[in-house]
C-alpha cells in the first residue's frame, strides 16, 4: 500500500511503485453540487484522492454516482464547489493550458465533417505539429486500435464501436502523460473489448502513463488497474479504495488467479453497498 | 440494399405514375395556374373590349371572337401567357445584348447590384455573427440595431440611402447594392449565429480539452458547423438582395434595370413590360437560388455532411 495521505510535496519513498513517485493528481475534500431547478444535486462530496506517476485508476460504482463529474472536474470542464484539486500540482486549468491531459469521452464525439484520419488529426493541428508528425501518429495510433485502411471514411460509415476506437486512437495520438477515459469500451463486444483491454495495458506498460478510466465492468477494473476506486451515489463518494497487488504484467488469464478473483469480489461488495443506498 | 429487381411492377393505371414522381404534381399545377391565368386574363380584359367595341358601334360580337380579342390587347389589364412569351421572346433573343431595349440587358444590370449587394451583405452578416457570438456586449448593442433595422419599411429607406450617397458623389451600381446589402445582411447574420452556437456541447468539451484559442474553435468546430445554416440564410439573402437591387433602381428614376422596366412599364401602362420584367425577376432569383442550392449540395458532399 502507499502511504502519502498528507503530504503533499518533496520526495517520496515509495517501494511498492518502479516508477518515479510523483503526484499526478491530489484532491482534497472535493465536492461538486449542481444546482438544477428542482434542487441541488450533489454528484461529488467529499472525495479524498491522490494519484501518482504511472498508476492505472478504475472509477465503478452505480449510475450517477459522479463518476463522470469526477473525470471532468480533473479535465477542467467542471469547477469543484468545495475543496482542492491538483493536477501534476498545478491547477486542472493551468495542467489544461499544458496540454497535460487527453480525455474519451463517454460518446465518441467524432467530428461529422472530417474523416476519421482528420478526426485524429484535430489535436495534432491545434497543437501545431508538422505534417509529417501528424501523419505518423495518425498512421501508429489507428493501426494501435485496429482501424487501419479506415482513414479516409466518415464517422457515419463506421460503427459505434469503431467509432469509439478511432476515438481513442484521437486522444493517443496526444501523447498525454495523463489519459482520462470514461467507459471507452463500453460500446465494444467482449472479444474486441479483451483485445482493447490488452492494448491499452500494454501501452500504459511500454509508456508510464498515468490513466483514469472509468467503466462499469468488475472484471475490465481489475484487470487493467493498480488502483481501484469504488463510488457510491447520492451523494456521490468513495466507498472504497483498492491497491491492487496483481503484477504490472498481465495477460488476459490472470482472470482466472484467485488473487485476481479475490480483488474482484471485493468490488463486487462494494458495488452492491453503494446499490443499497437507492433503495 | 435496394436493387432494381426490388421495384414492384408498373401499375395499369396510366396516372399513378403521373402523380407518384414530383414532376407529375408539378406539371398538374403549373397546368392549373396557367389555365386559371386564362380564365383571368378573359375576364379582366372584357370591359376595356367592350368598350372598344361600343366606340366601334359593333354588337353582337361572338363569344368566341370577343375571347381572342382579350387575350390580344396591347396594353392589356391582365396580358395573356402567350402574349408575355412573346414580349419576354422578342426582348431578349431578338434583340441585341448592348440594346436599351434588351431585357437581357436590364436583367444584367440589375444582376450585377444584386450579386455586388448579396457579396458584401452575405460577408457583413458572417462579420456580425462571429462578433456577436464571442462578445456579449457586442450582442447587447448590435442586435437591437440589426432587428430594429429590418422593421423599417425598404420602400422608406432605400429613396434615402441613394439619395445620400449621391450627394456624397456616390451614384451607379454602389448605392443600388447597398440597398440590397442592407436587405441581405440580415438573415445571413440571423442564420449565422445560430449556425454558429449550434455545436453539441460534447463537440466544444473537445476543443476546451486540447486548449484551443478562440480561433482554432471558430474555424475547426463552429465555422463547419454553421456551413448548413449559411447555406439556407444565403438562399434568402440572395431572393432579399434582388428585391433589394429593384427597389434602388425604382426612386431614382434609373434608365437601366429591371426596376427600371417595372417603373416605365406602370408609368406608360405597358402591362406586358411590367410583367415581362417581373417574370424575369422571379427567373432570376429562382436561377440564383438553385445556383446556391447547387453549391450547397457540393459542398456538403465534399464534407461528408451528405450520405
Ligand atoms: N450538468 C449537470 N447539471 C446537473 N446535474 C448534473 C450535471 N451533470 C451531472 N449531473 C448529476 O450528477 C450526478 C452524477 O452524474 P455523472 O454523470 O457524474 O454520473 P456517472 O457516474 O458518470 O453515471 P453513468 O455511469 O451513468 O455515466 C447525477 O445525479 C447527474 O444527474
Ligand atoms: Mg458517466
Amino acid at each position: 500500500m502507499t502511504a502519502l495521505a498528507g503530504a503533499k510535496d518533496t520526495e517520496m519513498v515509495d517501494n511498492h511503485k518502479s516508477a518515479s513517485p510523483d503526484r499526478v493528481i491530489d484532491i482534497e475534500k472535493l465536492s461538486l453540487t449542481f444546482e438544477t431547478g428542482d434542487g441541488p444535486v450533489h454528484a461529488l462530496s467529499d472525495i479524498d484522492l491522490k494519484i501518482e506517476q504511472g498508476d492505472f485508476v478504475s472509477f465503478i460504482g452505480p449510475s450517477g454516482c459522479g463518476k463522470t463529474t469526477l473525470l471532468r472536474v480533473i479535465a477542467d470542464l467542471e469547477q469543484p464547489t468545495a475543496g482542492s484539486i491538483t493536477v501534476n500540482g498545478v491547477s486542472p486549468e493551468e495542467a489544461r493550458l499544458n496540454r497535460a491531459y487527453g480525455y474519451v469521452f463517454q460518446a465518441a464525439a467524432l467530428y461529422s465533417w472530417r474523416t476519421i484520419a482528420k478526426n485524429v488529426a484535430l489535436p495534432l493541428e491545434i497543437m501545431g505539429l508538422s505534417r509529417s508528425e501528424r501523419q505518423e501518429r495518425i498512421a501508429r495510433n489507428l493501426e494501435l486500435v485496429n482501424l487501419t485502411g479506415f482513414e479516409k471514411k466518415y464517422p457515419w460509415q463506421l460503427s459505434g464501436g469503431m467509432q469509439q476506437r478511432a476515438s481513442i486512437a484521437r486522444a493517443l495520438a496526444v501523447e498525454p502523460d495523463l489519459l482520462l477515459m470514461d467507459e471507452p469500451f463500453g460500446a465494444l463486444d467482449e472479444i474486441v473489448r479483451d483485445h482493447l483491454n490488452e492494448q491499452l495495458l500494454q501501452l500504459w506498460a511500454k509508456t508510464s502513463k498515468t490513466v483514469a478510466f472509468v467503466t462499469h465492468s468488475i472484471p475490465e477494473a481489475v484487470f487493467l488497474s493498480t488502483k481501484i476506486v469504488v463510488l457510491c451515489p447520492r451523494p456521490g463518494r468513495i466507498y472504497d479504495v483498492i491497491e491492487s497487488d496483481l503484477p504490472r504484467e498481465r495477460t488476459l488469464d490472470i482472470r482466472e488467479s484467485p488473487e485476481f478473483l479475490k480483488i474482484a469480489h471485493r468490488v463486487r461488495e462494494g458495488l452492491k453497498a453503494g446499490h443499497s443506498y437507492e433503495d | 440494399m435496394t436493387s432494381t429487381a426490388l421495384t414492384p411492377s408498373r401499375s395499369l393505371n396510366p396516372f399513378t405514375g403521373l402523380l407518384s414522381g414530383t414532376t407529375g404534381p408539378v406539371i398538374v399545377v403549373v397546368i392549373a395556374i396557367i389555365g386559371a391565368w386564362y380564365i383571368g386574363a378573359v375576364a379582366l380584359n372584357t370591359p376595356f373590349q367592350l368598350d372598344t367595341y361600343e366606340r366601334a358601334d359593333r354588337t353582337n360580337v361572338p363569344f368566341s371572337e370577343l375571347v381572342s380579342d382579350t387575350l390580344a390587347q396591347e396594353r392589356p389589364v391582365l396580358p395573356a401567357p402567350h402574349q408575355i412569351a412573346i414580349e419576354i421572346w422578342q426582348t431578349t433573343a431578338e434583340k441585341k445584348i448592348t440594346s436599351k431595349r434588351s431585357l437581357i440587358y436590364h436583367s444584367g444590370i440589375t444582376l450585377s447590384s444584386t450579386l455586388l449587394g448579396f457579396l458584401i451583405g452575405t460577408t457583413l452578416g458572417i462579420l456580425l455573427a462571429i462578433g456577436i457570438i464571442h462578445s456579449r456586449v457586442l450582442e447587447k448593442s448590435l442586435m437591437p440595431w440589426i432587428i430594429a433595422s429590418q422593421t423599417i419599411p425598404i420602400l422608406a429607406i432605400a429613396p434615402m440611402i441613394i439619395v445620400v450617397l449621391n450627394a456624397v458623389g456616390i451614384s451607379g451600381l454602389l448605392p443600388k447594392a447597398m440597398i440590397s446589402t442592407y436587405l441581405s445582411f440580415f438573415p445571413v447574420a440571423v442564420g449565422m449565429v445560430k449556425g454558429l452556437r449550434s455545436p453539441e456541447v460534447i463537440d466544444m468539451d473537445l476543443m476546451h480539452t486540447y486548449s484551443a484559442t478562440r480561433v482554432q474553435t471558430l474555424w475547426k468546430l463552429r465555422l463547419p458547423y454553421a456551413v448548413p445554416f449559411l447555406f439556407t440564410s444565403m438562399k434568402i439573402g440572395m431572393a432579399a438582395s434582388l428585391v433589394g437591387a429593384i427597389v434602388g433602381e425604382l426612386p431614382t428614376g434609373a434608365v437601366a434595370g429591371l426596376g427600371a422596366r417595372l417603373l416605365s412599364g406602370s408609368y406608360y401602362g405597358q402591362t406586358l413590360q411590367i410583367w415581362s420584367a417581373l417574370i424575369m425577376a422571379a427567373f432570376l432569383a429562382g436561377s440564383l437560388v438553385a445556383l446556391i442550392g447547387l453549391v450547397e449540395k457540393l459542398a456538403l458532399k465534399r464534407m461528408g455532411m451528405t450520405r
